[in-house]
């Protein structure tokens, strides 16, 4: 069985964003950027897989710009086979993404599709969900332990929920995202990083696969949230009560 | 792993002399296998420097760098100097002769030279830390070991454990910038510098912030330096102040590490800075968008090493090339990669010894530079004025003729005073706008170490510093760390005890410098981890 798993270059977790001064979007010139730490996840997750006998391959896909290579090969350097990268310029959304993603997943069959949960950038938390729903997959979301009957073409998921964990049995194919518990990712090892010069990537753009990166919603301003004031030392439950009720207005 | 060439730094000098290596095998059709270590995460993450660069090396090595999109682009458009009091700001005869010279961000240029090392074939691996070094049975040196990845506070190994690799190299070049953790001990175990009777090295302390500041307040290329407050004319510093492009100024203060005071903290005396009436009006309406702190040497000629040893070399400031009069050290340090990767190369291709390198630094224009500019530094132990005054004889008069070199004092960890002999500084609140606390300015310099592995600042004796540094010295390594990693806490019996919040490490190393009685060791971390500068 084939394992797909499709990983974003984000700004890295640990870089203090700021927004741009003209207020179009994060600052990225000149930002650290790496691999989407719920895409490390996945991929992690795929390469236990494999590495159980469970598969045959692990593919790494990531869209956008020609940089995106570098993530993938830290991919590849993590252990995945080979590596697709669908060249975009144009600005990434669910949606447009999950159509690409679709179109791979029609040339390259796989048996299971597994995304992060999420994106830290824009914390959409959409695209796999979409996906499946393109697909006509089942999904299981917030995945916090995967578990593979190869017989049987079932995954059992355990998804992290509002209310608790919930147990859910897919059928595959499936789309399964991941979330923070799940696994903790490998390091890539200098001897795997050396090797993954040799692997694979192949490119596309968009347009090979007859998705058009559009998107419905247009971004109008991004800006910081409000500066915290400081706060104020009360000297007494009364004066509490009147600073909630006149100040605050909360009661 | 082998190669012919490891190189434990992509820095200046370490990518000059990776660089310099492929170019001679393009030149004499002579492969040899070059291979680059960084324990920062990417190219360029650990690397700050003012910076005022002269591109003298940068000519040498990549002469057509002006049409390969180099990030050298905003020249020196003005050069001042000022000696500040508390509220004023007097002009000076400016010492400095600018001309030719560019304001640029030195994290940037290493980047950039990062991919032009790339595609001459060296590999670069940031990310991995080079922890020890690898001799073979006759104590010569055969390459480096990186770090074991995934050992966990307590020393044992997590899931996600990975042995370090041995990187062998039929020669090692360390460029780990100044006071590097390999190097000092290379220097050591070789005895480095009594082979050349050098004196021992003496540091400063470097704090920066890049600001984004109004657009009509922005005068690319225009220089600042400045002497006098917050210092007193015991400590020897000085500020700078460099416009870049794109609205963003590089502002920093730089304190030499020699200073007396156990109350003194550098953090805070360069917050103070920037309130001064004629600093302030520039940042006011801006934006910090990066902080970082680092070490430099001020040791200059008298402090060289020996730089060879058997089995490679020391280059850049890890050996210490900084002329401190002109206050640059990047362009020495570059040539000093290129000496070191013409001598290497001609062992590896003919089968000469790395002695030439020592050679070819007393040939160049290195030398020339540092013996001319070798009496200034030394002039300030005498005071700020005789040291001005001694200065400006050098500078007009004798240009490093004279017949004598002055010495250095103490090393910088013998000269602290004991703290009664001082009394607390009071230091002004941060208020947010121009000052900041210490977290805050530490967020900005996107450090993050994986937090579940063990403190990589280690203590020779676990007992002295609540037996020594506290009792003695007031605790001054909870007033020199520019990161707040050092803190002195009450534990359950309300007794203040030494608490080592090595997450927050800038790798500035600082610490292993002053410490008074040298019982801090700064040892690498697991590679990836310490500060992101990008614009640094």
């Amino acid at each position: 069985m084939k394992i797909m798993v499709a990983v974003k270059r984000v700004v890295d977790y640990a870089v203090k964003i700021r927004v741009k001064p003209d207020k179009t979007g994060v600052e990225t010139k000149n930002v650290k950027m790496s691999m989407n730490p719920f895409c490390e996840i996945a991929l992690e997750e795929a390469l236990r897989i494999r590495e159980s006998g469970l598969a045959s391959e692990v593919v790494a896909v990531s869209i956008g710009p020609a940089q995106c290579v570098d993530t993938l090969r830290t991919g590849l350097a993590m252990g995945a086979d080979r590596g697709i990268h669908v060249e975009s310029q144009d600005g990434l959304n669910p949606l447009s993404v999950a159509k690409v993603l679709r179109a791979l997943v029609e040339a390259e069959k796989p048996g299971l599709f597994i995304l992060g949960k999420q994106a830290i950038d824009d914390d959409c938390n959409q695209t796999g969900q979409m996906l499946a729903g393109l697909l006509k997959w089942p999904q299981g979301t917030f995945a916090s332990k995967v578990t593979l009957d190869k017989e049987k073409q079932v995954a059992t998921v355990d998804r992290e929920v509002d209310g608790g964990i919930e147990t859910v049995l897919l059928d595959l194919p499936a789309v399964i995202t991941t979330d923070l518990r799940l696994n903790q990712p490998r390091y890539a090892t200098l001897p795997n990083i050396m090797k993954a010069k040799s692997k694979v990537i192949k490119k596309h753009t968009p347009g090979d696969l007859n998705v058009e990166m559009k998107s419905d919603l247009e971004v109008l301003q991004v800006t910081e949230p409000p500066k915290r004031k400081a706060g104020v030392i009360i000297s007494s439950v009364d004066e509490l009560i009147d600073k909630l009720k006149d100040e605050a207005r909360v009661i | 792993m082998r190669y012919d060439v490891v190189v434990v730094g992509a820095g200046p000098a370490g990518l000059s002399a990776a660089i310099r290596l492929k170019q001679l095998c393009r030149e004499r059709d002579f492969d040899l296998s070059v291979c680059v270590v960084e324990k920062g995460a990417q190219v360029g993450a650990h690397v700050l420097s003012g910076n005022v660069f002269e591109p003298r090396a940068l000519n040498e090595l990549l002469p057509d760098w002006r049409n390969e999109e180099a990030p050298v682009d905003v020249p020196v458009s003005s050069d001042k100097f000022w000696y500040l009091t508390k509220d004023r700001a007097f002009a000076l005869p400016c010492p400095f002769d600018n001309r030719g010279n560019y304001v640029i961000s030195l994290s940037q240029l290493t980047w950039w030279m990062g991919v032009k090392a790339e595609e001459l074939g060296v590999e670069i691996y940031p990310g991995f830390a080079a922890g020890e070094v690898l001799y073979d049975s006759n104590d010569n040196v055969v390459g480096i070991g990186t770090n074991d990845m995934g050992i966990s506070k307590d020393g044992s190994k997590k899931e996600t454990f990975q042995h370090g690799v041995e990187l062998k190299g039929k020669l090692t070049l360390l460029a780990e910038g100044c006071r590097g953790s390999l190097s000092e001990k290379i220097i050591s175990k070789f005895n480095l510098r009594r082979k050349v009777q050098a004196q021992n090295q003496t540091y400063a302390l470097g704090i920066k912030e890049v600001w984004e500041i109004d657009e009509n307040k922005h005068e690319p290329g225009a220089v600042l330096h400045t002497l006098g407050w917050p210092l007193d004319h015991k400590t020897y510093g000085g500020s700078f102040l460099y416009h870049m492009k794109d609205r963003q100024v590089s502002i920093g203060l730089v304190i030499a590490l020699n200073y007396q005071n156990p109350y003194l903290n550098p953090y805070e005396e360069f917050q103070k800075f920037k309130h001064h009436p004629a600093i302030k009006s520039l940042l006011e309406g801006g934006t910090v968008i990066q902080y970082g702190a680092r070490t430099l040497n001020e040791g200059g000629f008298q402090s060289i090493p020996y730089p060879v040893f058997p089995g490679g070399a020391i280059v850049g400031c890890s050996a210490g090339f900084l002329n401190v009069p002109k206050i640059k050290g990047t362009h020495t340090a570059m040539k000093s990669g290129m000496l070191a990767a013409e001598a290497a190369f001609s062992v590896l291709s003919e089968g000469s010894s790395m002695e030439v390198y020592w050679d070819f630094l007393r040939k160049s224009w290195i030398w020339k530079e540092l013996k001319k500019s070798r009496n200034y530094r030394p002039a300030f132990d005498y005071g700020l004025l005789p040291g001005l005054a001694i200065c400006g004889l050098e500078h007009y008069l004798f240009k490093g003729r004279l017949p004598f070199t002055l010495k250095h004092g103490k090393p910088d960890h013998e000269a602290t005073n004991v703290a009664k002999l001082h009394t607390p500084i009071e230091y002004p609140r941060a208020e947010g706008i121009l000052s900041f606390d210490v977290p805050t300015s530490l967020h900005r310099s996107n450090t993050n170490h994986e937090h579940d592995q063990p403190a990589h600042l280690r203590l020779r004796d676990p007992t002295i510093p609540e037996s020594v540094n506290l009792p003695e010295y007031a605790g001054p390594e909870s007033r020199y760390c520019p990161a707040r990693v050092y803190e002195y806490v009450p534990d359950e019996k309300g007794e203040l005890k030494l608490q080592i919040n090595a997450q927050n490490c800038l790798h500035c190393k600082a610490c292993d410098i002053k410490d008074p009685k040298q019982n801090i060791e700064w040892t690498v971390p697991e590679g990836g981890g310490g500060p992101g500068y990008t614009v640094m």
